[in-house]
């Protein structure tokens, strides 16, 4: 297994804290991982992305040209990577702010309403972990019970009752797989 | 040792703590902001002294003062930062004192760009200061080999009385990846009997200085320091191969384009070409006796040298080589990273030109 993953998407729309969580949940589970953030001169509500590599192997290049999957956040991100997903791979689309469709046939697209979902649980923040929680669901790549955990020990104290807020926003984005 | 998941500078900062670091002077500029953000909280916990500097001049004489003293220091820095801080990397050459200075390179020159580049290989390898010196300099191509290396330069620094360079690059600093803290083997290292930290009942004074006024006793000085640097070059000359044996094509790279290679080098290989890869890991001294016999295999058709540069350890990989087989270069500059086709391509490239 080797996943290639651009994350991309508004700066403040978690997509840097998507790729650290596959790394971390990555690594919990005993498999290489890498993430590299863009750290250009950006400004706020600018474009940011980070490069994530999950590998049975241990990672060679961190950076690459062609994803196997694309995390599209906003409609700059889907147009600016959509090309270089390599054939067979997979784009996920929040489609609550992205109205187009992928044009490219010869991968798959999965569309999120990740804004919409996150607000319906009252918590504009959790739209990125509704992505992760598509995106597990749809590759395989990693156990819900890992994240589980890592929220677990994230979140103590008075914020522990943010554990089960991920959870659901996990859960609903798994069931934008289903039919 | 259960894997934790690290981003490059924090760890870097965290080896030099497990390593007995004590002092922190810097100036921030990015790529390596985290480092000092690390050590302003880090260092108070371990009894330590973390000060940020009015300039990097300052800071790279605070570590001259500090090391003078006998305790572990280190500044750190990018590009144009490390520029600033020449004069006092050489006058701790002279006044042979220990330290630790990082370089998370960033494009130049002057002050360049922000994002990652291996630009400052000449001045980390020849001396960017002024004087017959030099530092060794290590370069990590991930981040578990910075931390080793870091843990492992406070070492160098003490056994051989200088400074000691980490050169990594933007990527290496901003990158996240999972490291096991591991123990260091530990040197034996001789007393500092002879830092400017009270006279305690000597019969003299210990006195610091980057002055020899007299003609004849500098030569003698710096006949002593050739003297060191042979030993170093003899000791401490550290390289890492794959697929070296009877390769076709063999790539030379270090720090973050030498893994970006070694994904090139694996695709290569599928495409059933022989790549190897050399990693200088010591970029001085320069690992140029083991270059050389690799490149002498008969297999060997041509060497592919690829730098964040416009060819800098090309030099020393011409040096080292002294012309038996063509060397070409691939870099790429201003903070741009190679990709593993570009460099892929390169060295078909280069297979179908010299065969």
């Amino acid at each position: 297994m080797k996943k290639q993953i651009t994350i991309s998407g508004f700066g403040g729309q978690g997509v840097m804290s998507i790729g650290k969580s596959l790394v971390e949940a990555a690594v919990a589970e005993g498999l290489h991982a890498t993430w590299v953030p863009s750290y250009g001169p950006e400004m706020r509500g600018g474009t940011a992305n980070c490069e994530v590599v999950l590998s049975e192997e241990p990672v060679g290049s961190p950076v690459f040209t062609y994803p196997t999957e694309l995390i599209a956040m906003n409609l700059p991100s889907l147009v600016k990577f959509e090309p270089f997903v390599t054939a067979g791979g997979t784009i996920f689309v929040n489609s609550s702010i992205i109205d187009e469709k992928v044009k490219r046939t010869d991968v798959r697209a999965v569309y999120v309403p990740c804004d919409t979902i996150a607000d319906e649980l009252g918590n504009k923040k959790v739209s990125n972990m509704v992505m992760l929680g598509a995106y597990i669901a749809a590759t395989g790549a990693l156990r819900t019970e890992t994240i589980r955990q890592m929220l677990a020990h994230m979140f103590t104290g008075p914020k522990a009752k943010l554990v089960e807020l991920n959870m659901q926003a996990l859960e609903k984005g798994a069931q934008c797989l289903e039919g | 040792m259960a894997k934790e998941l690290w981003k490059g500078n924090e760890a870097v900062a965290e080896a030099a703590v497990r390593a007995g670091c004590k002092c922190f002077f810097g100036y921030p500029i990015t790529p390596q902001n985290e480092i000092p953000e690390y050590m302003s909280a880090r260092l108070p916990q371990v009894g330590g002294v973390f000060i940020q500097s009015e300039s990097e001049l300052a800071a790279i004489n605070m570590v001259y003062g500090a090391a003078a003293s006998g305790v572990r220091a280190m500044t750190s820095s990018s590009s144009p930062g490390i520029s600033l801080k020449q004069e006092g990397i050489s006058a701790m050459c002279s006044g042979e004192l220990p330290g630790v200075v990082v370089n998370m390179m960033r494009g130049g020159p002057g002050l360049g760009t922000i994002q990652p580049s291996q630009c400052d290989y000449f001045q980390a390898t020849r001396g960017g200061g002024n004087g017959d010196y030099r530092t060794i300099v290590l370069a990590p191509c991930n981040i578990q080999e910075a931390v080793d290396m870091t843990q492992e330069a406070f070492d160098l620094a003490d056994l051989y009385r200088m400074p000691v360079m980490i050169l990594g690059d933007g990527m290496i600093g901003q990158m996240m990846e999972p490291i096991e803290w591991h123990d260091i083997p530990k040197r034996e290292l001789p007393p500092k009997d002879w830092a400017a930290s009270g006279r305690k009942g000597r019969d003299h004074s210990n006195f610091i200085t980057s002055l020899r006024i007299d003609a004849p006793d500098s030569e003698q000085f710096n006949r002593s320091l050739e003297a060191k640097y042979k030993r170093i070059a003899e000791k401490e000359t550290r390289w890492a191969e794959q697929d070296t044996e009877g390769c076709e094509i063999l790539l030379v790279a270090y720090g973050t384009p030498a893994r970006i290679a070694q994904s090139a080098a694996e695709e290569l290989e599928a495409k059933g070409i022989r790549a190897g890869l050399f990693r200088p890991q010591t970029v001085w001294p320069f690992p140029s006796k083991r270059l050389a016999e690799i490149a002498a295999q008969e297999s060997v058709k041509a060497i592919l040298v690829v730098e964040m540069s416009l060819g800098q350890m090309l030099e020393d990989v011409q040096l080292a080589v002294e012309g038996a087989k063509p060397v070409r270069f691939y870099g790429r500059v201003g903070g741009m990273v190679p990709s593993v086709e570009e460099i892929a391509d390169e060295a078909e490239k280069v297979l179908r030109e010299v065969r």
